[in-house]
């Protein structure tokens, strides 16, 4: 029974394909993966798991699903998502008069349909083949407007994702097979202990290919993708961001530090003392440029490789509160950074603003939206009941539990720089006066919020208060994939 | 006798497999009408495919022994035998043949219109001397294929080709011919070291002293290092592919070259075993030379045709670094990305032999935009271009990753530096790719483009099925060879070490110098 349920999930997944021609099509699919998603919960909130093997390719190589509590945490966040994501589109795409229409839904069909994968891959070549997926099929999104900007931008988007995946991580896997034998995960991994003892240098190594093979967790030096990827139109960027493509990145991580490679053997090995560094680096370094960036969602975009770099550290930590935080956060930062992406996108259809210098005053024209906004940035910050405020306090527990004074002074400094870089923006919003340079004058009579881009921002926005107020699930879920 | 089977099989189906094509060449050369010579020619070829079907159903697939074996005496006086028969190694490139050879027709429907008659027998000789070379067990009957194929692939070059024919037909011959006369000295003196006689089983078994070994390891270096080619004689090979007809391309993308890697498993391995050990590492780096410089060269390609040759060199550098890292994970993987390399690289050049047969162009700035002007022939075009550039789940990435896993087994340098080849191969096809696709239309050719039409389609289907089903089932092609590439890896290893262990007894002797 519970091998057709996980197959009744492919079959969907396939259907959507070649059904998606009408937005219709978009939100029933997206609200039935969701159903099936969730009606997964119980089974795996009991640490069961759910397998389904498609094929078997070659010894340790299969294209084989499986659905445990990772998997779900991840999937249902995409799935949920995904819904309001679509209504936000409508409103967007149709406010914005976009063409190709029909192109734009297929492909963000498709692209949710990779990231599933990734979430219920049950190994490597899997998991690799959905990444991969992913980074092919977001490049007509990323480029949809079609321009030389455009188009420069989903160059760079693609030629990094897909140079650093080819780079590093078919090395990565292809030593790992020849190690491990097998690339199908496991909890506490997969290398056994003769080879442990053998390559202990080697298998730093492959640690650190992972690690900037999956160059959509954005960790620095291989962070220059994503804001040249906000080229994008909105809908795609808040997908890129807090749905699909950086997740996909985070998620990858986490399943090689926790399955393929386990806590033990990445201690012992001490190399995640390089990735802690490089991860709180991170955290400081895009915190301090997002500061220095005008534009909303270049802002927006170093806010996000930072938050990424959370659950980076979360995971590279090895403590049990740092990954129950680090886990959690993807869920936390994901509600909170679509709904300010929805907010970018709807100042930029109703008042065609970009820029954070232009924005004083809006709070009055546009007050769902900036309401919205601020409930984001506040679970950015960390603030209490909020949802970000749970993964923070888990991770800067972890940060104490493995004894790293510099670690939580990081974390702390990068909450006082998230608090610069966002509570200026509600600010000039909220209390300061629109500057009148008589240009605008007349135009901006007609800011109208879009119902269609409101309603899913809005929903989003009390998504992460329910979740900083009860994130039991998200909770426990987090527990049942580290147990 | 004890290493073959005898065909069990109550008629010679490897002999009619084999020469069912030149039947059809014999009947064509009496027929004037071309509509009729096409059908005939086409007819042909898918039957010599239904013939070789037999040969997998009832294959062995736990012995390494050679099958269907089929053996006459034919000149006595110098021991020399009829005598055909497949193994692991072998089986997979009958069907690759016979299968190429109908899309070869295919392709060729609408595009040659002189001298029809003389196209499709060339074609038809040059199918049944390729089966013969693969099914040969005989050397001197090998030779006799090896240097057959080579006329008929000169004219359909030199007569059916583009408009540097004629130098492009010379230099590959030249090429060729100056390799083949090493090996054909090779094989006399093989002849001689072996016991007078030219049956490959029995030369295989021989222990040759080490200096001749080393003689006659370069000797047949020289004929298969040409046709696969290798760094730094694979110049003949652009100028071919771009002149050659489409099924010209078709053919020696997907067979020719495949004839050195093969020459290399028949030959070379078993043969010398400790020449080549001592090869090891000139080859290794040779190969790694052909991917990285291949790669690079393609990437500055102005040519449709000519990007596609170059990514040949690149694609068969993995083949022969597969084959030398002497390990069973890499010589699979060498056989398998062989057949990967004929599929995907036929393939795209029936793509280009499609669109030039619209356009007369192959310059790649004269294009752009076909997603918008001929879809479907995009659709067809994006599943290669993402299989040429190894996409996971499809067929390229298997042998690459069996390559690459047998690479660091070898050298973990040698795996390093090879994984850069991957990276310029997804970077040349996705640049072509994106030149080619997107964009805006050439509104010069904009008026000559039209959709495939059904002919078309059902040539480059069963590529695409192929390129799907390796991807996702390998192992139904490499249960194929399991047991012969391990009785090859157990020949060239019982003498000595294996790969990893020369490459450690050259670091001891190294360390000692010091």
């Amino acid at each position: 029974m519970l091998v057709s349920v996980a197959g009744a999930v492919l079959i969907l997944l396939s259907g959507e394909k070649r059904r998606n021609l009408r937005e219709f099509w978009s939100v029933a699919a997206g609200a039935i993966m969701f159903l099936i998603v969730a009606s997964m919960l119980p089974a795996v909130l009991d640490s069961k798991t759910i397998e389904y093997t498609l094929l078997h390719i070659m010894p340790g190589i299969e294209l084989k699903f499986k659905a445990d509590a990772l998997s779900v945490l991840f999937a249902l966040g995409a799935s949920f998502l995904w819904i309001f994501t679509t209504f936000y589109s409508i409103g967007y795409m149709r406010a914005h008069k976009e063409h190709a229409q029909t192109r734009y839904y297929a492909y963000f069909a498709l692209a949710l349909t990779n990231t599933i994968g990734v979430a219920f891959s049950s190994n490597l070549f899997t998991m690799f083949l959905f990444y991969e997926g992913l980074s092919i099929i977001t490049y007509p999104l990323v480029g949809h407007k079609q321009d030389a900007t455009a188009l420069a931008g989903a160059r760079k988007y693609v030629i990094y994702l897909l140079g650093a995946a080819k780079v590093f991580l078919v090395a990565a896997i292809v030593l790992t097979y020849n190690l491990a034998g097998t690339l199908e995960f496991a909890k506490g991994g997969i290398f056994p202990a003769a080879v442990q003892a053998a390559h202990p240098i080697l298998l730093s190594v492959i640690f650190l290919l992972y690690l900037y093979g999956f160059a959509k967790c954005a960790i620095m030096p291989l962070h220059g993708w994503l804001p040249a990827a906000m080229v994008a139109p909105t809908p795609v960027s808040a997908l890129l961001h807090a749905v699909a493509v950086v997740k996909t990145g985070v998620f990858t991580v986490l399943r090689v530090v926790l399955f393929v490679f386990g806590t033990d053997l990445l201690k012992n090995l001490g190399v995640n003392q390089i990735a802690v560094f490089m991860a709180t680096f991170t955290i400081v370094m895009a915190s301090v440029i997002a500061l220095s960036r005008d534009n909303l969602k270049a802002r927006l975009a170093f806010s996000t490789i930072s938050q990424l770099s959370y659950i980076i550290l979360g995971a590279v930590l090895l403590t049990p509160s740092s990954l129950v935080g680090g886990i959690s956060h993807i869920t936390m930062h994901a509600f909170a950074k679509i709904t300010l992406f929805f907010c970018a996108g709807s100042i930029y259809i109703s008042a065609h603003k970009t820029e954070i210098s232009q924005l004083s005053g809006i709070g009055r024209k546009m007050p769902w939206t900036m309401t919205a906004f601020a409930i984001g940035s506040l679970n950015m910050i960390g603030v209490p009941s909020v949802g970000g405020f749970i993964s923070k306090w888990n991770l800067a527990v972890g940060s104490l539990e493995a004894g790293s004074l510099i670690v939580l002074l990081a974390l702390l400094a990068s909450t006082v720089l998230n608090t610069a870089y966002f509570m200026p923006i509600v600010y000039k919003a909220f209390f300061e006066k629109e500057h009148d340079d008589g240009h605008h004058n007349g135009h901006h009579e007609d800011i109208k919020e879009n119902p269609f881009m409101v309603v899913p921002l809005c929903l989003t926005a009390l998504g992460t208060v329910i979740l900083g107020i009860y994130p039991d699930l998200v909770i426990n879920l987090a527990r049942e994939v580290i147990r | 006798m004890e290493d073959i089977i005898l065909n069990k099989l109550n008629y010679p189906i490897l002999t009619i497999t084999t020469f069912l094509p030149m039947v059809g060449a014999l009947i064509i050369l009496f027929l004037r009408n071309d509509r009729l010579i096409r059908w005939v020619a086409l007819a042909t070829t898918i039957a010599a495919f239904i013939v070789s079907l037999p040969i997998y159903q009832h294959f062995d697939k736990t012995t390494f022994k050679m099958q269907f074996v089929e053996m006459h005496q034919w000149i006595p006086a110098f021991n020399i035998n009829y005598s055909f028969g497949v193994d692991g190694i072998s089986i997979l490139f009958i069907i690759l043949s016979t299968l190429l050879s109908i899309l070869s027709v295919l392709v060729s429907w609408k595009s040659i219109q002189k001298k029809v008659k003389g196209f499709f027998i060339a074609l038809l000789i040059t199918e049944a001397s390729m089966i013969g070379i693969f099914v040969s067990m005989d050397l001197f009957l090998f030779y006799l294929f090896w240097e057959t194929m080579l006329i008929p692939m000169f004219l359909m070059i030199g007569i059916w080709g583009g408009q540097n024919r004629v130098y492009a037909a010379i230099k590959f011959v030249l090429f060729t011919l100056a390799g083949s006369v090493f090996m054909l000295v090779g094989m006399i003196v093989l002849y001689y070291a072996g016991g007078k006689t030219f049956d490959i089983l029995a030369l295989s078994k021989v222990n040759y002293p080490v200096t001749l070994q080393i003689w006659l390891f370069i000797a047949f270096l020289a004929a298969f290092a040409v046709k696969v080619p290798m760094f730094p004689v694979h110049t003949w090979l652009p100028d071919a592919h771009t002149e050659a007809p489409t099924a010209g391309s078709v053919i020696l993308a997907g067979i020719l070259l495949k004839m050195g890697g093969y020459g290399f498993l028949r030959f070379s391995l078993p043969m010398f075993p400790e020449a080549s050990k001592m090869f090891l590492i000139p080859m290794i780096a040779l190969s790694i030379t052909a991917i990285i410089y291949g790669a690079y060269v393609t990437l500055m390609q102005k040519d449709l045709k000519r990007l596609i040759a170059y990514s040949s060199v690149s694609h068969m550098g993995f083949v022969t670094l597969g084959i030398f890292t002497l390990n069973a994970t890499g010589l699979e993987g060498g056989i398998l990305q062989m057949i990967n390399h004929g599929v995907v690289t036929g393939a795209l050049f029936m793509c280009i032999g499609i669109i030039y047969e619209r356009t007369h162009t192959r310059v790649i700035a004269d294009y752009g935009g076909l997603a918008r002007a001929v879809p479907l022939f995009v659709i067809f075009f994006s599943i290669f271009t993402l299989a040429a550039s190894g996409f996971p789940g499809m067929n390229s990435f298997m042998g690459e990753f069996l390559i690459l896993s047998g690479a660091f087994k070898a050298t973990l340098t040698g795996g390093a530096i090879s994984i850069w080849g991957v990276v310029l191969g997804v970077i040349y096809m996705f640049w072509l790719y994106y030149r080619v696709v997107c964009k805006d239309v050439n509104p010069v050719i904009e008026h000559h483009l039209y959709d495939i039409d059904a002919r078309e389609i059902v040539a480059l289907i069963p590529l695409v099925i192929l390129i799907f089903f390796i991807g996702v089932q390998p192992e139904a092609l490499l249960s194929y060879m399991h047991v012969s590439v391990q009785h090859l890896v157990e020949r060239v290893n019982g003498v000595g070490g294996g790969g990893m262990e020369v490459l450690n007894t050259v670091k001891a002797v190294g360390e000692a110098l010091k």
